[in-house]
């Protein structure tokens, strides 16, 4: 059932200061933060496992500082770790040489920045272009396929324009036709919106939502915006202080935080768009009268009219269609208002 | 009562004091040296001084006569690099003025004449279309006819031969230099202070090196020049290459660049507005020694002038600097148009290479169609003799009327000038006893800059004591500083009135920059015309050199000013006088201490020039080791003059940062 493994990587450390390897073998790859601030090291990340699925929106999310930009980076191999295992399917990323790296990321790997990282001097579809022309393929084959890309985010009719004649969305836009070029499995996204105003910024997911269910890509998706990571996310960690504190998906974070951190941010998330029925129903089907039968993995926002509507409690069914719960006004408006569910 | 608390704070208390204490042994040294016959008070002993001009003349002769490398000599070493320097500047020479023949002196056959003196301004009038505007296209036109219709275009050829081999050469190696320290910490490390010795050691004490080296002639002249011009470049592609956003280097990593893709693909291209700044740097700086890389074989306008300035023809002199100055315009503003060019138009893809560049067309077939029109109309190739004019006597006459008319004025000036500010200055410093001197420069350094620094200006201070030069390097100190002055008392004023005045600022600005595009050399025509040669008249050329920087800066640190701070003024009330003083002022002094550590930098390069002016300086003590070629006494001179603008330049950026720190700046 479960998708099987794209990106596994385990035990990964990331020590800034003198000599950081010869101090992790010291503590024997596993230093306590008392350790690092004793040495006087930075762990931007420590002891991080995470293990990416194929076909999955991964989100990343954590505060500046908590070391989720220097994670995916490590992921990425553009910085290398100072301790622990990342494979990409089933290769050791670390061990790769130069040669095999810029083969990987030449066809396996795309990625997004925060600040868009276009080159100035080149127009749209060169920008877009670029990754094929440092691959050498032929300028009228890369320029198709880039009018293609740019086509699917959206610029059609802006190829020749110059990034500094665009705005931060249409700028991102060009970042994303970009990093999808070579047609890479594995798309990696730092903050993507972050540096777009809201409005744009909901926008930018929404298309961002409509090219996944387009392209069906492993996705390393970076926020400091729970909000977002909320809204995007099959799967979130939460980072802090360059540790996960939580992997896990947003209805669960939301249900079962594992520590005041994560419940701090949970606590003005919407629950009414994130539970579904499922999950917040009373086990257990009492024979009796019902208003009828509701699919389990609707959300409470989406039957909440329906529910409220009636005054009689709906039968939930699970994904076989068989009732295995029910749930009434009451329930609803506990969810709704955020009280404590037991 | 408020003046003592003003005084008694203890850092005022410790410059006042050491002011006190400086003044006092500077006017009683003498009489001390008198009363105790000690003479090492006023003079470094000679017994101590170090030997050491002599050591580097020797080892100069050595490594021109004997050292080896092995399979090679160091002589055949240079005369390597001087043809591979030389066969270039051969071919560019004879495009574009001497055209190319066979066989030597009266033998000589022609076998393909040189551009003519049409397609050159056509092309250079294209470049400048390509890079701006119709405006930018005329100005360089007539800046060009100019050289041809007052019959300089001969000189100004074989001088832009040269700065067409001198730039890209000096922006190769810059840019080479740049991407390594880009790549290297260790190499940045290196080559700092390197670059800090060959921006501020005299051009004129590398000439005896080089002449050795490589002998009297353009070569020598090229590889000067290309050591004067080079640093900025260094500096500018090594800062622009650091300042590339980390993103942008990641981005090319994740699309698979290898490095050199890197370098080629996405770091040069990103950084090339910045880069192209440095180039523009490196034209200027060329055309700055046009003059004097003339002193050991240019050849060109810069030998004009300075067979004028030696044969006091003033004329002469006026109309080869003005020919200087104007192609120095053309070629300033030309690349700048082209460091400021962002190309908007859209490119056209799918026409053909001709119809894309129908420029490049009409231009190479003006350029050809004339090439062979010239074969068979020889009198095409140059312009008309007969249709040349010439300014030479109206200078002369001039300059005559003014000497006879306004000589009283001019010399009432002078005198007062002399009288009351440089010759009480002069005295003050010339005074100082050498150990008292390097003691309290020590203290200043360590003061403002902590115990490094104090050591630091310390040795630098022995060393030009102890190789017999401080009576010199005291008169330097005394020229520059009076003419950094006078400067700022003019140029800071200036500058603050630009900063807060639009109108002004663009009337200032374009005054500001065309000084700043003449070479050096030009601002001592006209003062040796009005005030003959002597101190003062040096001190003019240099506060017209050195005034710019003062202006610029206090322009910027006012512009600079936070608006915020401006509005908190207006809201508590301030005056415009307060809120000059109050904010205003306080806020820009970073950037004051910034345009006067520039301003310094430029009097003393400035200075070693006017030796040529009759100064007694270190500048004068450079220049007679040029004249009787003594590779040791220039070099250690030259160095004496570079350990003084190091020892201000580190002073004065040690209170920049200070201020800004103070003001949370950063």
């Amino acid at each position: 059932m479960q998708r099987p493994v794209k990106l596994d990587c385990r035990g990964v450390w990331k020590v800034y200061g003198p000599n950081p390897a010869e101090f992790m073998q010291a503590y024997d790859g596993a230093p306590s933060d008392s350790d690092l601030t004793h040495a006087g090291m930075i762990g931007a990340v420590r002891d991080a496992n995470v293990q990416i699925r194929d076909g999955e929106i991964f989100v990343i999310m954590g505060l500046s500082g908590s070391g989720k930009s220097t994670l995916v980076r490590c992921l990425s191999r553009l910085i290398d770790a100072t301790a622990g295992q990342i494979n990409f399917e089933d290769n050791d990323l670390l061990a790769m040489s130069e040669k095999e790296l810029i083969d990987l990321r030449r066809t396996k790997m795309g990625m997004v920045f925060q600040q868009f990282a276009l080159l100035p001097h080149l127009t749209v579809l060169q920008n877009t272009a670029f990754p094929l022309d440092v691959q050498g393929v032929d300028r009228k084959t890369r320029e198709v396929r880039a009018r293609e890309m740019v086509e699917l985010v959206g610029l059609q009719g802006r190829e020749d324009y110059f990034p500094r004649q665009l705005s931060g969305g249409q700028q991102q836009r060009v970042g994303i036709a970009r990093s999808l070029v070579t047609e890479p499995d594995l798309w990696f996204l730092d903050e993507p919106f972050s540096a777009l105003d809201p409005l744009i910024r909901r926008e930018m997911q929404d298309e961002f939502l409509r090219l996944q269910a387009l392209l069906h890509k492993t996705i390393v998706f970076i926020t400091h915006d729970f909000d977002e990571a909320i809204r995007l996310a099959d799967r979130i960690a939460v980072m802090k202080d360059g540790r996960i504190v939580q992997t896990a998906t947003p209805e669960e974070l939301i249900l079962n935080p594992a520590d005041e951190y994560v419940e701090e941010f949970t606590r003005h998330i919407p629950r009414a768009k994130v539970m579904r029925l499922i999950s917040v129903m009373t086990k257990g089907v009492p024979e009796g009268d019902y208003a009828g039968d509701l699919d389990g993995d609707l959300s409470v926002e989406t039957a909440v009219d329906q529910i409220e509507a009636a005054d009689k409690p709906f039968r939930v069914l699970d994904e076989a269609g068989k009732p295995v719960g029910t749930i009434n006004a009451q329930t609803v408006i506990d969810v709704l208002i955020g009280r404590r569910l037991t | 009562m408020r003046v003592v608390r003003y005084i008694t704070q203890p850092t005022r208390m410790f410059w006042l004091g050491l002011l006190l204490i400086t003044w006092v042994l500077s006017s009683y040294s003498f009489s001390l040296y008198k009363a105790l016959g000690a003479r090492w008070i006023i003079k470094f002993p000679k017994k101590w001084e170090m030997p050491l001009a002599d050591t580097i003349s020797e080892a100069m002769k050595w490594l021109v006569e004997d050292a080896s490398f092995g399979l090679f000599t160091f002589r055949e070493f240079t005369r390597f690099i001087s043809s591979i320097i030389e066969w270039p500047y051969q071919v560019v020479r004879s495009s574009l003025i001497e055209g190319f023949s066979t066989g030597q002196g009266q033998q000589a056959v022609e076998i393909a004449p040189a551009l003519s003196w049409i397609a050159i301004i056509v092309v250079l009038v294209a470049l400048a279309r390509y890079a701006k505007d119709w405006r930018l296209a005329s100005l360089v036109g007539l800046c060009f006819l100019y050289l041809a219709v007052f019959g300089q275009w001969e000189s100004a050829m074989i001088t832009l031969a040269s700065i067409l081999i001198a730039v890209p050469l000096g922006v190769a190696g810059g840019l080479t230099l740049g991407i390594l320290s880009y790549r290297s910490a260790l190499v940045e490390r290196l080559l700092r202070p390197i670059l800090d010795l060959m921006q501020t050691v005299p051009v004129f004490a590398y000439l005896v090196p080089i002449l050795f080296l490589f002998g009297f002639g353009p070569v020598s002249a090229l590889v000067a020049t290309m050591i004067y011009a080079m640093p900025p470049m260094v500096r500018v592609s090594t800062v622009a290459l650091q300042t590339v956003p980390a993103e942008v280097i990641e981005a090319g990593t994740m699309a698979g660049c290898t490095q050199h893709q890197m370098l080629w693909k996405v770091l040069i291209p990103t950084t090339m507005p910045t880069l192209m700044v440095g180039v523009n740097q490196v034209i200027m700086l060329s055309l700055n020694m046009v003059i004097i890389a003339s002193m050991i074989g240019a050849g060109g306008l810069g030998y004009d002038v300075l067979t004028s300035l030696r044969r006091l023809d003033i004329g002469g002199g006026v109309e080869a600097g003005m020919a200087i100055v104007v192609m120095a315009i053309a070629l300033d503003r030309l690349s700048q148009a082209f460091a400021k060019k962002t190309q908007d138009d859209l490119p056209k893809s799918g026409l053909s290479f001709v119809r894309r560049h129908p420029w490049l067309m009409t231009v190479g077939m003006i350029v050809v169609g004339l090439w062979l029109v010239g074969l068979l109309v020889p009198s095409l190739q140059s312009y008309p003799e007969g249709a040349t004019l010439t300014t030479s006597t109206f200078w002369t006459e001039t300059m005559k009327w003014i000497n006879v008319n306004f000589f009283d004025i001019f010399e009432a000036i002078k005198t007062f000038f002399l009288t009351y500010l440089m010759i009480p200055i002069k005295r003050f410093f010339v005074g100082i006893p050498w150990v008292w001197g390097i003691i309290a420069i020590s203290l200043a350094a360590w003061r403002v800059g902590g115990w490094k620094l104090g050591l630091m200006a310390g040795f630098m201070a022995l060393f030009i004591a102890s190789n017999g030069l401080w009576g010199k390097a005291m008169i330097t100190v005394y020229l520059c500083g009076v003419s950094v002055l006078i400067a700022s008392v003019i140029g800071i004023p200036l500058g603050v009135w630009a900063g807060q005045n639009e109108r002004v600022n663009t009337v200032v600005g374009a005054f500001i920059d065309t000084l700043q595009t003449l070479p050096s050399f030009v601002y001592l025509i006209p003062v040796i015309m009005l005030f003959r040669v002597g101190d003062f008249s040096a001190m003019i050329a240099v506060v017209l050199y050195a005034l710019a920087p003062a202006v610029r800066y206090a322009a910027h640190g006012i512009r600079e000013v936070p608006s915020q701070m401006i509005e908190a003024g207006k809201v508590s009330g301030c005056t415009s006088w307060q809120m000059l003083w109050r904010i205003k002022l306080p806020m820009a002094t970073p950037s004051l201490l910034l345009g006067l550590n520039q301003t310094i930098m430029l009097a003393l390069s400035m200075l070693v020039i006017t030796a040529l002016v009759g100064t007694r300086d270190l500048g004068q003590e450079v220049y007679i080791a040029l004249t009787k070629a003594n590779t040791g006494r220039g070099v250690i001179a030259g160095l004496s003059v570079a350990f003084i603008a190091i020892i201000a330049d580190r002073i004065i950026s040690a209170m920049a940062q200070a201020s800004r720190e103070r003001l949370g700046l950063k």
